[in-house]
């Protein structure tokens, strides 16, 4: 690496983080990297102190090869709820009703699988395609009726518990067989054999942490080639070298308990692809400019009605996937299932980064935003603490994040 | 000394950066129409917002006289209850509440217990309306009611706050001729019952009408106040106040060599979207490659609405005329369409309408060519941050890397982003509206130079602008426009600011 300089004088940093200081290519004041990305730096730095808290608190409880695999079991549909509601919110709208949809798709997939005795995967399919229309719906309203997203989706909330109730007839169904099971309750594992721990769970632990490595390596080589500011060489390698080490002992921990859930892979893949989908596509390029500035988004040529009509069909096809799992995990579907997931999703992503006006946020954002109550929340249930103080908690939470957000931004408002 | 209501005296107010006023003086008769002109950005909001508070005291230089007492106003209800009441160009009513809530909105008629006393409210409102000639039942919604009434509801309102001193802000520009005729003779009237009026106008055939005197403001300070009885205070005397000013030699130079016709519009005619009146009305241009073609006008006579509604339909309603790109007829119904015809239109208002503020360079050049990075739809994005960088460098945009924050960049080079974005798209035809405006004189210098250039290489530019001096400089032909009509064509060789600002202020007659 040449065009990087070492971190030499870290006293030159003004609290002014702006142009002076990322003038030069080969940015390395490690002051100045995580003064200028403290919305992004801010929430990591959050899940680790949350994730000590509560390892120190639980006596390390917390941290054990069960109940990591237990919090990605039980949290996965909030994050995957959470993908589709960054990109709602980051277009400037919210989605109230995904809860409800979580219901209504399990609920059409139980009544096939269950009640009619069709295969398992005819109940997923059928719930996908609910998800789709309900999200459909949502967006003809939104996109094409210009009604604001709050209304139409308050009313898709009412509208798609009381189908729920109707479908399922008021009762609950289960069991359903157990391929079905598999999706949120089953583990990849045993593929490579085992010594006490499950390799293939190692081995795709390695394979993610050599696929992270060479696509941050491609990126920087790029920035650098194009003479954008990068991080200095050792606070790279560092970066890669913390992320390495924390999934390789991640799947080392759930190597030792049951192996690599069949959730966890979705749950990458979705990461992956919405990833992408939000920073290098023209339709995410497209979601960010809409909830950036509407008028110029327009004026530059975006098709404002059919981008948003988009969000809102993924959002809905995300409930669904988020409803095969839910009703997957609790082996059944029930006239109140789903109930509130529209708020953890919402917080997941305002907690994530995304700003209330839209045009911000992230889907790895809104992910750390999710792992971030999907910790306290287990975290306060091994420490027995009671449900009325984890809301009280959850809530005042959401509040900070949201405060230090709108802090944050008079403070880069300020700086100029 | 004649009995003054109001003097100002030596009013200096800076922002930062900028002397909006300097050393202003203004001397207003008891009992007379007094209207201010200057062209737009001369200071004359600016002036009247220093004197009815808006600006508070001690935020400006210089000394407020009023019944010969000195005043300072800590806000706009500080002044009202001097009895100074100003009416914004953008009326302020709420349109969901009844004309009588409006009058008394803030100011509510309360009978026992704080309640508020309907019968009292709507039988005052009743006797102000008659007083301003308006003939509706005072609990209508104003929703319901026409830009001329509502205009009238808004002076019912000041008479409601026992007004000595009336300031209107371009009373008429959204009027049509029967309503402007209408509230011009209701100033009349309220100046014959002693009510002074502080009229400010574009429109000087109004202004002879009805004014007793002109004060004519020019780049924050006061050129003359014109005595308007006598009739020697023409028109042509008022212009000359206006624009007598030295045409500062920083235009590059350039040697014009026309070529094909790249732009014809033809018959074009627009609505307003919500009002009934037409905002561009027949309008007719034709633009050439490598030519700069200036659109004049003030404020109100439809040059954005008129750009924005051939960019793809942005703007109005009922849109009738023909569009011809290099020959071919366009009918661009979207402004996806539009840029594919080869249009481009940058904003007159860059951090509303132009910029993603919270994006940074290389989103907002990419933003109106994505399609043009992407194989499938995935963004090559190395491939952005080269043309980002290309329109970095071809721009002179100052800022750290193309990943800076558009928002945190000078007005400048904000401009010169917006300049790049739009050339990516490789138009044709580059519409710029306001193009430097609020911008400091070097990056104004800049970007003469980059239309030069792009003029050079063939493209066909147009540029609408409120400074004359600057149409006179850039461009080769002239448009004016005045109540959305095209009233002249004029070779820049021809062109001097007077007969421009004639053809722009050249409105029907409509009083007399």
């Amino acid at each position: 690496m040449t065009s990087t300089k070492p971190a030499t004088s870290p006293k030159v940093d003004a609290p002014d983080t702006g142009a002076a200081a990322t003038l030069k290519t080969g940015t390395s004041d490690p002051r100045t990297l995580i003064l200028g990305n403290l919305r992004q730096s801010g929430i990591y730095i959050a899940l680790v102190v949350i994730v000590a808290l509560f390892a120190i608190l639980t006596d390390g409880v917390s941290l054990s090869p069960g109940n990591l695999t237990n919090i990605v079991l039980q949290y996965s549909y909030i994050l995957v709820l959470a993908i589709g509601m960054v990109i709602v919110i980051i277009g400037g709208h919210i989605d109230l009703s995904v809860g409800s949809v979580v219901a209504l798709t399990g609920a059409v997939s139980a009544v096939l699988v269950i009640r009619e005795g069709m295969p398992w995967w005819v109940g997923i399919l059928a719930a996908l395609a609910v998800g789709v229309a309900v999200g459909a719906w949502h967006g003809l309203w939104v996109a094409y009726a210009g009604i604001p997203a709050f209304i139409v989706t308050l009313a898709g909330m009412l509208l798609f518990r009381g189908l729920t109730l109707r479908v399922l007839d008021n009762i609950s169904l289960s069991p359903f067989p157990a391929e079905y099971q598999r999706v949120a309750a089953g583990f990849l594992n045993g593929l490579l054999g085992g010594q006490g721990f499950d390799a293939f769970t190692l081995f795709i632990g390695v394979f993610a942490v050599v696929g992270y490595a060479a696509s941050v390596f491609r990126t920087r080589l790029a920035r650098v080639r194009h003479e954008q500011p990068v991080e200095s060489f050792p606070l790279f390698v560092l970066r890669v070298a913390v992320v390495g080490a924390v999934v390789m002992w991640f799947a080392w921990q759930l190597a030792h308990a049951r192996g690599l859930p069949i959730v966890l892979i979705v749950l990458a893949v979705l990461v992956l692809v919405y990833g992408l989908l939000t920073r290098r596509t023209v339709f995410g390029r497209q979601v960010y400019a809409i909830g950036g500035n509407l008028p110029a988004a327009t004026l530059s040529g975006v098709r404002v009605k059919t981008v948003n009509f988009w969000v809102f069909v993924n959002m809905g096809f995300l409930s669904a996937v988020a409803g095969v799992i839910y009703s997957s995990r609790s082996n059944g579907a029930q006239p109140a299932a789903g109930n509130m997931f529209e708020l953890d999703a919402i917080a997941a992503a305002f907690i994530g980064g995304a700003a209330v006006t839209g045009g911000v946020g992230t889907v790895v954002g809104a992910m750390v935003g999710g792992l971030i109550m999907a910790v306290m929340s287990n975290g306060m249930q091994l420490m027995g603490i009671d449900q009325s103080i984890q809301s009280v908690v959850k809530g005042l939470v959401l509040l900070a994040a949201v405060a230090f957000d709108i802090w944050n931004k008079r403070r880069a408002a300020g700086s100029r | 000394m004649s009995d003054h209501i109001l003097e100002m005296r030596n009013i200096t107010k800076t922002f930062p950066g900028v002397a909006a006023l300097q050393d202003v003086s203004l001397a207003v008769r008891r009992g007379e129409i007094h209207a201010i002109c200057g062209e737009n950005g001369a200071g004359k909001s600016t002036l009247m917002k220093v004197l009815s508070g808006v600006y508070p005291t001690g935020s400006y230089d210089g000394q407020i006289v009023l019944d010969g007492e000195p005043v300072g106003f800590r806000g706009i209800r500080d002044s009202e209850s001097h009895g100074i009441v100003i009416i914004h160009q953008e009326l302020a009513l709420v349109p969901y509440l009844s004309i009588a809530e409006n009058i008394f909105l803030g100011n509510e008629r309360r009978g026992r217990a704080g309640l508020i006393d309907w019968h009292r409210t709507n039988a005052e409102a009743a006797a102000l309306l008659r007083s301003v000639g308006l003939h509706e039942n005072p609990v209508t919604p104003v929703i319901q009611l026409g830009v001329g009434k509502q205009q009238l509801v808004e002076i019912a309102k000041a008479l409601s706050k026992k007004v000595r001193l009336l300031i209107l802000d371009e009373p008429t520009a959204a009027l049509n001729d029967v309503d402007s005729a209408h509230l011009l003779d209701l100033l009349r009237r309220l100046r014959d019952q002693g009510i002074t009026c502080i009229m400010i106008s574009h429109k000087l055939g109004e202004i002879t009408a009805v004014a007793d005197s002109t004060t004519v403001i020019r780049d924050g300070r006061t050129v003359e106040t014109l005595d308007m009885s006598d009739g020697t205070a023409t028109q042509d005397r008022i212009i000359r106040g206006m624009v007598g000013r030295d045409l500062a030699a920083f235009y590059p130079t350039r040697t014009s060599t026309p070529g094909a016709e790249v732009l014809r519009i033809e018959d074009w005619t627009v609505r307003h979207p919500t009002q009934d009146r037409l905002v561009v009305d027949h309008a007719s241009l034709t633009v050439r490659a490598g030519e700069v073609v200036g659109i004049a006008g003030l404020m109100g006579a439809g040059r954005t609405e008129l750009a924005m509604s051939v960019f793809g339909h942005a703007y109005g309603r009922d849109i009738t005329g023909r569009v011809f790109v290099n020959g071919r007829q366009v009918r661009a119904r979207t402004v996806a369409e539009a840029i594919a015809a080869g249009i481009a239109y940058a904003t007159e208002d860059r951090k509303h309408y132009g910029l993603n503020l919270i994006d940074d360079v290389r989103g907002n050049i990419s933003a109106a060519a994505l399609g043009k990075l992407a194989r499938n739809g995935w963004i090559d994005g190395n491939e952005e941050i080269t043309i980002a960088e290309r329109g970095r460098r071809d721009m002179n945009i100052k800022a750290p890397s193309v990943m800076s924050v558009v928002g945190k960049l000078s007005g400048g080079n904000q401009q010169k982003v917006v300049l790049a974005k739009w050339l990516f798209t490789d138009p044709d035809v580059l519409i710029l509206d306001e193009p430097t405006r609020g911008i400091d004189v070097g990056a104004k210098f800049e970007i003469y130079t980059i239309v030069n250039r792009l003029v050079a290489d063939g493209k066909a530019v147009v540029i609408i602008s409120s400074e004359l001096p600057e149409l006179l400089g850039m461009c080769d032909r002239i448009y004016t426009l005045a109540a959305g009509r095209i009233t002249g064509e004029v070779p820049v060789g021809d062109a001097t600011q007077e007969n421009l600002m004639e053809l722009m202020t050249k409105d029907r007659d409509l009083v007399g």
